[in-house]
């Protein structure tokens, strides 16, 4: 797979259709989040699969949208699985990054992330290396919500409660580019302060994740305190989901019902 | 363009988290743990996260200051090593050496902790070695 992608790389680099291209790299044994340009050597790329499929990801769209608004007239390919394509659909949507200006890799994710992740498409639309396998079907929620009510309280209560409030799920989020963070708002949040405040701190994340998180899994890989964050933000999107029949990323072309609240029309 | 990931060490506490510094044409941007790091496993604290932050901050000292009638002032480093060594010479010859004491920091290398604790040792001639971390 890996020989595919670095050849198409290659050709996108070598034709002059992108400027770069954001990727993964090993360098001094580690994997990192790489900008490859043209006459860079390609030998070093790798997929992000070290010692399990998928473990060592980064939010490669992070990258680009870094770079992208510095060079904002240049064009950038992007290697994607199928979460970070959603990402980019939700980008787009929320005008962070211009469709034009990106150019896809996408890659498909093997079974065992698929089934780790309980990813419901674990390809991107636009495959260029790899099998499509079949979406995973969601079972947590559901676990959670067969739950006894005061159970599921207190269980989310212990796991909020061990929040050390590192803010690290919002900095690891490729879809958290906002300039100014409700996380750091005085008037919602306690800042500086431990025990986080319980709920208002996580919910208000998962409020604003409803449409837009792409279901990556980076906030969980990135906790230091293994809060089931991912969990939480499938229920969210769940009842989008249930409310307006909407899926963050799923559709490149569709509006959130969030965004599309406004005046009622005929006024 | 010059985009880089550069691998390094947290400068806060001893832990030794690693991260990558993400610079762009030369300025930082972000900083994002490192995933196939033993020590963190692509996790970090609070000040971790923020750790690019200070290196570009404008409160940053740039230049040594030396307390003149009452005020501190932007000098030389020469000005202010002159000044040190010359005051350090004065206290441990009135008091002896012991009466010096040496702050080092986790803010710096291993390395030049350990040029801090020899001097306070060869030079000075006192063992009243401490770090920021007890403060």
């Amino acid at each position: 797979m890996i020989d595919i992608v670095r050849q198409k790389i290659n050709e996108l680099l070598s034709d002059g259709s992108v400027k770069g291209v954001v990727a993964l790299a090993t360098a001094n044994g580690h994997v990192t989040p790489c900008l490859f340009q043209k006459d860079d050597n390609l030998n070093t790329l790798c997929l992000g699969d070290t010692k399990k499929p998928g473990d060592a990801r980064y939010p490669l769209n992070k990258v680009l949208i870094t770079i992208a608004r510095q060079y904002p007239n240049d064009v950038f390919g992007v290697l994607v699985r199928g979460c970070d394509e959603r990402g980019l659909y939700t980008l787009y949507r929320l005008n962070q990054l211009e469709p034009d200006k990106v150019v896809t890799i996408g890659i498909a994710c093997s079974e065992e992330l698929a089934k780790a992740c309980e990813c419901k498409k674990p390809y991107p639309d636009e495959l260029v290396a790899g099998e499509k396998i079949k979406g995973i079907t969601q079972q947590g929620v559901q676990d959670m919500e067969d739950m006894d009510l005061s159970k599921r309280f207190s269980f989310w209560k212990d796991q909020f409660l061990k929040c050390v409030k590192c803010y690290g799920c919002r900095d690891i989020c490729p879809m958290c580019f906002c300039r100014e963070c409700s996380l750091e708002c005085d008037d919602l949040i306690s800042k500086g302060e431990l025990p986080v405040d319980i709920p208002v701190f996580h919910l208000t994340r998962a409020m604003h994740m409803a449409d837009r998180c792409i279901d990556c899994g980076l906030c969980d890989e990135t906790c230091p305190s293994d809060i089931p964050l991912r969990l939480l933000y499938k229920k969210t999107s769940k009842i989008m989901n249930a409310e307006f029949g909407f899926t963050s990323g799923i559709n490149k072309n569709e509006q959130s019902p969030l965004s599309l609240m406004g005046p009622a029309s005929g006024k | 363009m010059d985009y880089r990931n550069t691998l390094t060490t947290c400068t806060y506490c001893g832990c030794g988290c690693n991260l990558f510094l993400e610079s762009l044409d030369g300025k930082l941007t972000h900083t994002t743990p490192c995933k196939t790091s033993p020590v963190n496993e692509g996790k970090l604290c609070i000040k971790g996260w923020n750790v690019h932050q200070f290196v570009q901050s404008e409160k940053r000292l740039k230049q040594p200051l030396l307390r003149k009638d009452g005020k501190l002032t932007e000098v030389s480093w020469d000005e202010a090593l002159d000044f040190t060594a010359l005051k350090l010479k004065k206290i441990k010859e009135a008091n002896g050496a012991d009466s010096v004491g040496f702050f080092a920091s986790a803010k710096v290398t291993n390395e030049e902790n350990y040029l801090m604790q020899k001097f306070a040792r060869a030079a000075i001639g006192t063992n009243s070695v401490d770090h920021c971390a007890r403060l």
